[in-house]
């Protein structure tokens, strides 16, 4: 188990090294001669390129935060394993429906 | 001659960790301040001359034993080694027991638990040839042979142990000095135990809890780094499950 979860979270921060690079240099393009969510909805809604980058995105950050937030439970607190491994496994569920249905308002239509 | 305060005083008030029955409390004792002094002198002038009652460890005091670490000034070090003109400041210093171990009396820990992991972690040479098999040659430079001559020099003391913040927030992590002996088997070619071992290593207490902070090299005496040796064993653990023998 800690093999895997520990191959698994270097896997996605390599995912997601690269999409935080794009996603900064997005902002600073955005925000140049000011931002307005018709301007954004305008470069997202129907790219399918875009649902893919932040979808991929999503995964790979619920997916890191989760088995962060393991290693942080098993230390700092005195829940039971099973009360860890319960938490965490929410917490990246959590994150994947919230992550997901904003990708999904973005670039849907 | 103190370091800090410039010049030499005449005396140093030691705030040395006393047990009582609540627990225990740092006690001061006034100690002479001597050229070349070391702290476990500075300990052992206390006991032979101030308070026979102090209770403290040491064997060898030229730093090969590793059984006189204590905590001075929050630092766990070879109290043989150390210096008092390296510490003490303002004609002050602070000795305490070593951190992450139950305390016995004084400045005496309890080393079971630290050993136990090394037991745990299967830090023990499994043979795979009898008395009657020639004697192995392992060629010194192998990569093999280098990783495990880089790591092989722990002589068991817990200052690594006494370091290392995740023993201290997770007290069953099985901590610096036996995963690093754990590495070193790992690289021996003539050990027979390093699937086993692997599997004792890589589970809830083993080195995946390393957080790499390398307090355990910052305060090895011996100048050992055994977070290198832990991100070693998370590599061969990282192989061994992507071939699905973990």
């Amino acid at each position: 188990m800690e093999p895997r979860l520990w191959l698994l979270q270097r896997a996605t921060a390599l995912v997601m090294a690269p999409l935080v690079v794009v996603h900064l240099i997005l902002i600073v393009y955005a925000v140049q001669g000011g931002l307005s969510a018709e301007e954004i909805l305008a470069r997202t809604r129907g790219s399918l390129a875009w649902a893919a980058f932040y979808g991929l995105f999503v995964l790979a950050a619920a997916l890191h935060a989760a088995i962060g937030l393991r290693s942080i439970l098993r230390e700092a607190t005195r829940l039971s394993p099973a009360a860890v491994a319960l938490t965490a496994l929410a917490f990246a569920v959590l994150l994947i429906l919230l992550g997901l249905r904003a990708v999904y308002a973005v670039t849907a239509g | 001659m103190n370091s800090a305060s410039g010049k030499a005083q005449p005396m140093i008030e030691a705030r040395v960790w006393r047990s009582t029955p609540r627990g225990g409390e740092l006690v001061s004792y006034s100690v002479p301040n001597r050229d070349s002094q070391t702290i476990l002198d500075v300990v052992t002038y206390i006991q032979q001359r101030l308070d026979p009652g102090l209770a403290y460890r040491f064997a060898c005091r030229v730093g090969m034993c590793g059984s006189c670490a204590m905590t001075v000034n929050g630092q766990p070090r070879w109290t043989c080694r150390t210096h008092v003109d390296k510490v003490v400041r303002d004609g002050k210093v602070v000795i305490e027991p070593l951190a992450n171990l139950p305390v016995i009396k004084d400045l005496v820990t309890d080393m079971s638990p630290f050993f136990a992991k090394w037991q745990k972690a299967e830090g023990r040479f499994v043979p795979t040839a009898g008395r009657g098999d020639p004697v192995a040659r392992v060629d010194p430079a192998s990569p093999q042979r280098l990783a495990a001559s880089a790591a092989i020099e722990c002589i068991n003391c817990a200052v690594c142990y006494a370091a290392c913040d995740v023993v201290r927030w997770k007290p069953d992590y099985l901590g610096p000095a036996a995963l690093n002996r754990a590495w070193t088997l790992q690289n021996d070619e003539r050990d027979g135990g390093q699937a086993a071992r692997l599997r004792a290593v890589a589970g809830d207490a083993g080195c995946h809890n390393c957080h790499s902070h390398q307090s355990c090299m910052a305060a090895c005496p011996n100048e050992l780094n055994p977070t290198e040796s832990i991100a070693g064993l998370k590599r061969q653990a990282a192989r061994a499950a992507l071939r699905g023998e973990l």
